[in-house]
């Protein structure tokens, strides 16, 4: 299958730590891909470094083919890489709605619109409306994002990054503070997800990785462990003992 | 004389002037560089506690005719306790506050302080009484320079060793310095940060006092001496970059210089030429010369 | 910080449609200007200060820019207006008034695309150090600005070529609040369109706006040029109304007043910058003359209140009155 994302020789490090080292990842199209490792591995940091929040200190990005290493944020979202925060990051005084609408207003070229009242906008409402639903949080829509539990924060975190129709999608462990019968919604909705729109997910809960991945990426101390089919990672002496070991306390 | 000479008399007078001029803007601005690198606190108020040293040198020479020394002692002390009690009592509460909140806070902090100035002082300047061996000349090299000039020079250096020393060598500057980089860690490591920032405010708030009382003759104690100075001090604090030491003190002689040197010879810029180097410096380099980029 | 107030009325589901409340501060106006014949000049500097508090919320309460050099933009205008009319031979008030929006507007693009760069701390000192060395140009090329005596001999000719400026203000007082209305129903729009909702959303989130691929940067200067445009025709109005400018318009004193009228009044909700101009400036006639320490004193404790227990300002106080008498 084709290439969608990939990292070439990707480095960075902050003063003297290693926190990239060398990954070399490649995303087909359709990939249902976990990325695991203990805390500190690096695993948010590439994230970072594949949306253009940090610049790497070497190696390269490449989205289609193409190098976009120099490519600011924005301009990789336009080209479809959208994602999600480990801790939320929400607009505390907008409501779920409006939190929605932003990221589809900016999708679909209107943000710069300065003069039809936003609510004018049927087809955005819409369309967000139609998000929520699918993640089971319709009712919420016109509540404030500060009033809401944080495990329905985490949705209406997905929620964002949907909005934006992306092709390729990351997350950064989503399911992290939902309550476990979410999380099992959070998969149910990405596997109603076009199955061309490419997926990484950060996860430490294994279940969930188990569910969702056909492909697994350990990362330990920046660096690639091992990559592989789920059982093979799984079965894998060394990934057992640096990371389920650890995982077991985490 | 010759041109050359007369060149170089007016680069040693603008030298000499420039630097004591930063070395009174380093002794106030450091404190505040310490507390936006490491509470990140935006205080606008900074120059109420230089504007408070300064009246307190006045009253101690002009009240009380308590010794230079002392007075400067008195200066640092009575402010660096009254700014405990500030701290504890307000700022603290506004620390992981927005900086809309924290600037509004600071120059509510202003408002009230230059009202109580007023009050107390009226609209004149404080008069301050220097002792007779810091009056009059001193002659080195066959040039001869302002007594009072020289003693905050070498006084300003001191103060620079001194903070130099006491950041770099001793465990609360050890503290200090994880503060700075990294609050979550330091307090990880169990650092009692609470202490530490009152401790460090005061501090802080206590050289402020300290350069406001030793350039009152420059900068005169005034009811809105907080307000007057106030781009100044941000100058020298953003472009020396937050939470570094020698940042400022670079920064302050960098500024200092200028300052005189424009005044000297490009009187009709004014202060033109100091606010577009700043510009320019912050557009190169917008954490300043020395902050740390995050 | 101000929440409530405003997700009811902007954003994708909210209600655009004007509400009885929204028309409170026009009809105070009008009655007013009846009620209050002698006061008229102090009339106007309200509503100028208002023109200029609603630029100031613009980047402050909607954009989060935290500036204390938005005197640059008033003093922008008020000057460029009054060059026009001592130094051209135009002397329409309308034709003044957009040359000076148009001169603040562009100050504030380009300042803006420096300032915006940076964040936090230096952004607020980059915003005083612009102000600063507009005003030492001012004060540097007296030959042209006239310098301390301040610029005069400005020529304004009659509104519309029919309504001539009177001695008793009611003319000026009138095209203020004429300006004021436009621009009110200008930011109006502005704040409940799109763009708006991104600047809220900036100012809670930059990070996250800049991950759902918005121009974060551009929006923040195209806001602050609005913003400074305004500011522009606030400054053109205090020139036409007292045909003289001074070198105050730049100074630090309006650049922070307006901030602490804004605040009073309560951030990023459009109708406190109506209220805490009125309420400053009325208390400011009444008190600074006579009792400048009290009026410090009472500036400083009022800010020190607002921060501490009504971040929503007067504004914020009313309508938590309001709601709890609603509902018995
Ligand atoms: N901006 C930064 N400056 C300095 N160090 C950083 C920075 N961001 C991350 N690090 C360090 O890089 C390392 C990797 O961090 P990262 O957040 O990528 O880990 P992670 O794999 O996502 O961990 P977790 O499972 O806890 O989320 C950590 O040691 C972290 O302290
Ligand atoms: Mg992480």
């Amino acid at each position: 299958m084709s290439v969608v994302l990939e990292t070439l020789n990707l480095q960075r490090s902050f003063g003297a730590l290693m926190v990239t080292d060398n990954v070399s990842l490649s995303i087909p199209v359709g990939a249902r891909h976990a990325l695991i490792g203990p805390n500190g591995a690096g695993k948010t940091t590439l994230i970072n470094l594949l949306t253009g929040v940090l610049s790497p200190s070497g190696g390269s990005v490449r989205l289609d083919g193409e190098d976009i290493t120099g490519v600011g944020q924005a301009a990789r979202v336009k080209r479809g890489i959208a994602r999600t925060f480990q801790i939320n990051s929400l607009f505390r005084n907008l409501t779920v709605l409006d939190t929605i609408a932003l990221a589809v207003a900016e999708r679909s070229g209107i943000g710069w619109s300065i003069w039809r009242p936003a609510n004018s906008y049927r087809s955005v409402r819409d369309e967000c409306m139609e998000i929520l639903t699918r993640l089971g949080i319709a009712d919420e829509a016109l509540r404030q994002i500060s009033e809401l539990a944080y495990g329905k924060q985490r949705l209406v975190e997905i929620a964002v990054a949907l909005g934006l129709r992306p092709r390729v999608l990351l997350l950064d462990e989503p399911a992290a503070g939902v309550p476990s019968m979410e999380s099992g919604r959070i998969l149910e909705v990405l596997a109603e997800l076009p199955s061309d729109i490419a997926i990484l997910m950060i996860e430490h809960d294994m279940d969930l990785v188990a569910r969702f991945a056909n492909r697994i990426t350990v990362l330990v101390a920046g660096a690639v462990l091992t990559e592989g089919a789920p059982l093979e990672v799984m079965a894998d002496e060394r990934v057992r003992s640096v990371y389920l070991g650890e995982a077991l306390h985490g | 004389m010759n041109p050359v000479s007369d060149l170089a008399a007016s680069l040693i007078s603008i030298g000499f002037y420039g630097i004591s001029y930063a070395m009174i803007l380093y002794v106030i601005s450091v404190g505040l560089s310490i507390t936006m690198g490491m509470m990140g606190f935006v205080n606008l108020a900074h120059g109420v506690f230089a504007m408070a040293g300064g009246f307190v040198l006045s009253i101690c020479l002009a009240r009380y005719g308590i010794p230079f020394p002392l007075a400067l002692a008195a200066a640092f002390l009575s402010v660096s306790v009254a700014s405990v009690a500030l701290e504890r009592g307000l700022y603290a509460r506004f620390y992981g506050a927005g900086e809309l909140t924290q600037v509004l806070f600071s120059i509510g902090l202003i408002y009230v302080a230059i009202a109580l100035a007023r009050l107390e002082f009226g609209t004149q300047a404080a008069p301050i009484m220097l002792p007779d061996y810091l009056k009059g000349q001193v002659k080195i090299l066959g040039h001869d320079f302002p007594t009072y000039r020289l003693f905050v020079i070498v006084f300003g250096f001191a103060i620079a060793f001194a903070l130099w020393i006491a950041i770099e060598k001793t465990r609360f500057g050890a503290f200090v310095r994880a503060a700075v980089d990294n609050r979550a860690m330091a307090q990880s490591i169990g650092i009692d940060t609470r202490r530490l920032f009152t401790l460090t405010f005061a501090l802080g708030s206590g050289m402020a006092a300290l350069g406001g009382a030793l350039g009152a003759d420059v900068l005169a104690p005034q009811w809105n001496y907080p307000l007057e100075h106030l781009v100044y001090f941000l100058i020298v604090v953003s472009v020396g970059g937050f939470g570094s030491l020698h940042g400022p003190f670079v920064a302050a002689l960098l500024i200092g210089i200028a300052d005189t040197l424009g005044k000297y010879w490009f009187p009709e810029f004014g202060a033109f030429l100091i606010y577009a180097a700043t510009i320019g410096l912050l557009l190169w380099r917008p954490h300043g010369l020395f902050g740390a980029c995050s | 910080m101000t929440a409530e107030a405003r997700s009811a009325q902007a954003g994708y589901a909210g209600a655009t449609r004007y509400r009885w409340y929204e028309a409170v501060p026009f009809i105070v106006a009008i009655g007013f200007y009846f009620a209050m014949p002698d006061y008229l000049s102090l009339g106007s500097r309200i509503l100028i200060f208002v023109l200029f508090a609603l630029s100031l919320d613009l980047v402050l309460g909607f954009g989060g820019i935290v500036t204390l050099g938005h005197s640059a933009f008033l003093g922008t205008g008020a000057y460029v207006a009054g060059f026009i009319g001592a130094y051209s031979p135009v002397s329409d008030p309308i034709i003044q008034l957009l040359g000076a929006v148009l001169a603040a507007g562009l100050v504030g693009f380009l300042t803006g695309c420096i300032i915006l760069r940076t964040k936090g701390l230096t952004v607020i000192m980059l915003t005083l150090a612009f102000a600063a060395i507009l005003l030492e140009l001012a004060n540097k090329a007296s030959a042209i600005t006239g310098g301390t005596d301040g610029l005069s001999g400005i020529q304004v000719a009659p509104i519309f070529g029919r309504f001539e400026f009177d001695l008793y203000g009611q003319t000026g007082y009138l095209y203020c609040l004429g300006v004021l209305l436009v621009a009110w129903y200008l930011v109006r729009r502005l704040v409940h369109s799109p763009f708006g909702t991104s600047l809220t959303g900036i100012r809670d989130n930059a990070s996250r706006m800049h991950a759902i691929g918005a121009p974060v940067y551009w929006r923040l200067v195209a806001a602050y040029s609005i913003s400074a445009a305004i500011a522009g025709a606030a400054g053109a109005l205090l020139t036409q109304i007292n045909q003289l400018v001074g070198l105050d318009v730049l100074g630090f004193e309006p650049s922070g007043e307006v901030v602490v009228m804004l605040i009073l009044g309560g951030v990023g909700q459009i109708y406190g910058a109506f209220l805490g101009p009125a309420v400053f400036l009325v208390l400011q006639d009444a008190l600074a003359k006579q009792f400048p320490e009290f009026w410090y004193l009472g500036i400083g404790i009022g800010l020190l209140f607002v921060v501490w227990y009504a971040p929503t300002g007067l504004i914020g106080l009313i309508s938590r009155v309001a709601r709890r008498w609603g509902r018995p």
